[in-house]
């Protein structure tokens, strides 16, 4: 983390919200569209405050229409400007997929690079509060598996500033899934980790740079968003059995950072991937077979840990079943030893 | 003066407290566990919770008109469609506290109920019932029946593409639908005047070439009319309506929605107007005497509590249950029947 003089603690969505608001202030191309982002603040507190700042020319109330304003954002980026437009759930990306899969992640190369898509969606992502179905997926792999979108998914504040001001700067669309359960909502408490100390200045983390959260030598766990936080849970209760875990936060999907996890199994020579997303045709096999690519020799043993290939069920036992919980990483972990 | 019988009014009375009272109670399980601070994941009920306390009459006045062959399709915003199609009460309750016995096992929840027995469905996607309402009715077209379909859709969802596109693939073919716009001036905290073109939605049915009506207040009676003569029109096989009716939203969006975008004038409008209150009124004029009013209200209290009490005593789902029908069973294609290429005399 930069040693910037002047830090606070922020909650995640503080977090994002301040670089939002940050790049709004120098950059009058800057605008959010999205449903209930205006005078609600964003369900998940993803916009809170910036219409009293910027009013709602520039914090736009929209239609329940994710195919016109999503679309709307890809033709106001091509037009020069920089939207940013929010799917309140992930999950409701079904209504707009075309807009999202063959306009926006397709028109910079199907136009030989003459054209530019300078936009952000924002999403909310992930399960752990009993939403069901189609309120609780991550769908990491539906998206990072289309060419043409740069993925981020913070898993603090920290990141979340970071990463959102390089979003918004970038030329390229960008999508950034931030988890609801990390966001330090008042009534979805947050577990300890994703606050963190802020620096108030206009930091960039760069796309395809994960961070390792915890130095280990016996087993590499690389994983993302929440699970982050529950992957370093896991390394200490590791830790106490005798377990040395490197906890690799993958920070974006799109590019990835094969180089850094690649290192860290070469040390380990175990690989545990974790992911809330489904666990086939995924990021766990994704990085696994990076990994078998790259660095064949080193690898000993290799864990999924990942929701089975079933839809997220609502009734508490059942969505924790579903679910990577902590115990589930230690688990696999101890496996590979 | 009201068009339906004695007979109709007390049916639709006692549908409209059953809902009514029913949305009371699952508020009081709701926040129990929640309090003081509002914790989504606390409490005996999981998940969100979209109740629809003002929104009966919509329910219970389109419902009366249907059979258990007839299909709907609801919103997140499910309960009070569902009461009136007949969904097993304690079955759908049950699910709503996630139990085994629940309707989907537990595994869908408040916004995903399905009672095939009286063809009753519902998604938490805005306007996404909608085209699968329109497939029941060209099934009903294909089998030559005439049975119907409603979709049912919040004035938010007008302007979603899914219900264009069914309003556009019902009129081209004929298909004996009715959408069913249930307006209550709010899509949680975005006001319709500041995302919607029209103020009223019925008017959408304009470009399609279908009938659009709307019913301008929650008077029971007068959804009960327009939809009568709608769904008529379907089961008659001349085509689909669409139907907008006034209601109120006496609850926010959610539970734990704190509501502090909607003016407190808006929220106390709301809480006045109350088409039950305005049904009593229609039935002592009818004749019916305070105490079957009183009757009628006290048994629907009772099924409601009977209801709640036999969901809470069902067991939770087991664990291992969350990786079952994800496909029907027994497993469907795996019949294998594929050619002996070498026995049927393909060269090597
Ligand atoms: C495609 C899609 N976009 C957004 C949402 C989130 N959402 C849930 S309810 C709702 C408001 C719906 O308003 P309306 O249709 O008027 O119904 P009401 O909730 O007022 O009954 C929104 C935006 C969703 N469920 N699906």
């Amino acid at each position: 983390m930069s040693g910037a003089e002047s830090t606070r603690e922020l909650t995640m969505s503080r977090a994002m919200v301040s670089a939002i608001a940050h790049e709004m202030r120098e950059n009058d191309d800057v605008f959010y569209m999205g449903e209930d982002v205006a005078d609600y603040g964003g369900i998940f507190d993803s916009t809170q405050g910036l219409r009293e700042e910027f009013g709602y020319d520039r914090i736009m109330d929209v239609p329940i229409s994710e195919t016109a304003y999503i679309g709307a954002a890809v033709g106001a980026a091509q037009a020069g400007m920089r939207p940013i437009a929010e799917l309140m759930f992930v999950d409701f990306f079904g209504v707009a997929m075309d807009q999202i899969y063959n306009q926006m992640a397709k028109n910079t190369y199907m136009s030989g690079g003459n054209v530019s898509v300078p936009m952000v969606l924002t999403a909310a992502v992930g399960g752990t509060y009993n939403d069901a179905a189609q309120h609780s997926q991550t769908l990491y792999g539906t998206f990072a598996h289309i060419p043409g979108l740069k993925i981020v998914v913070p898993s603090t504040a920290y990141e979340a500033k970071g990463l959102m001001h390089n979003a918004i700067r970038d030329d390229d669309p960008v999508l950034y899934m931030f988890h609801k359960r990390l966001m330090g909502i008042g009534w979805m408490p947050a577990p300890d980790g994703p606050k963190t100390p802020v620096p108030e200045t206009d930091y960039t983390i760069p796309f395809g740079r994960a961070d390792v959260k915890r130095d280990g030598e016996d087993v590499t766990i690389v994983t993302l968003g929440l699970h982050v936080h529950r992957a370093l849970e896991a390394a200490e209760t590791l830790a106490s059995d005798g377990i040395s875990a490197e906890v690799i936060d993958l920070r974006s999907l799109v590019p990835l950072d094969t180089e850094t996890i690649v290192e860290s199994v070469e040390k380990t020579g175990n690989l545990v991937v974790v992911d809330e997303d489904y666990r086939s045709y995924g990021v766990t096999g994704e990085v696994t077979a990076r990994v078998a690519e790259e660095a064949l020799d080193a690898l000993e043993r290799v864990e999924r840990v990942a929701v089975p290939d079933v839809p997220i069920p609502y009734s508490r036992p059942l969505e924790k079943e579903v679910i990577p919980g902590t115990e589930d990483i230690v688990n696999a972990a101890t496996r590979t030893q | 003066m009201p068009h339906a019988s004695e007979n109709t009014l007390t049916r639709l009375y006692e549908n409209m407290v059953t809902a009514r009272y029913y949305e009371e109670r699952l508020q009081e399980e709701y926040l129990e566990g929640k309090q003081p601070a509002f914790d989504i994941s606390a409490g005996p009920i999981p998940g969100e919770l979209h109740l629809a306390a003002g929104h009966e009459a919509a329910g219970a006045g389109v419902c009366d008109h249907l059979r258990d062959d007839d299909i709907v399709t609801a919103t997140h915003r499910p309960h009070h469609i569902a009461i009136a199609k007949g969904v097993d009460l304690k079955r759908m309750t049950a699910e709503i506290f996630g139990r085994e016995t629940g309707l989907g096992k537990g595994k869908g929840g408040h916004m995903h109920l399905f009672d095939p027995d009286v063809n009753f469905a519902c998604s938490g996607i805005i306007a996404e019932g909608c085209p699968p309402a329109v497939g029941g009715a060209l099934a009903a077209q294909k089998r030559n029946t005439d049975s119907v379909a409603v979709s049912y859709l919040g004035e938010g969802a007008i302007d979603q593409g899914a219900f264009l596109e069914s309003l556009n693939f019902a009129s081209v073919f004929d298909l004996p639908v009715v959408f069913v716009i249930e307006d209550n001036d709010w899509a949680i905290s975005m006001p319709k005047e500041r995302v919607t073109d029209v103020e009223n939605g019925a008017k959408r049915a304009d470009g399609f070439e279908m009938p659009g009506v709307r019913v301008d207040s929650d008077d029971v009676l007068d959804v009960y009319d327009a939809a009568g003569e709608a769904i008529g029109r379907a089961r008659d096989r001349n085509g689909p309506t669409v139907i907008e009716v006034q209601v109120h939203r006496r609850m926010g969006h959610f539970m734990g929605d704190p509501e502090t975008y909607r003016p407190e004038a808006d929220q106390e409008a709301a809480a006045e107007r109350d088409s039950i209150v305005r049904l009593e009124s229609d039935l002592r004029e009818a004749g019916v005497e305070d105490d079957r009013i009183d009757e009628i209200r006290d048994d629907a209290h009772s099924r409601v509590d009977e209801a709640i009490e036999w969901a809470k005593d069902q067991p939770l789902p087991e664990p291992g249950a969350a990786h079952e029908d994800l496909f029907v069973s027994p497993a469907s294609g795996v019949t294998d029947s594929e050619p002996d290429f070498e026995a049927v005399g393909g060269e090597e």
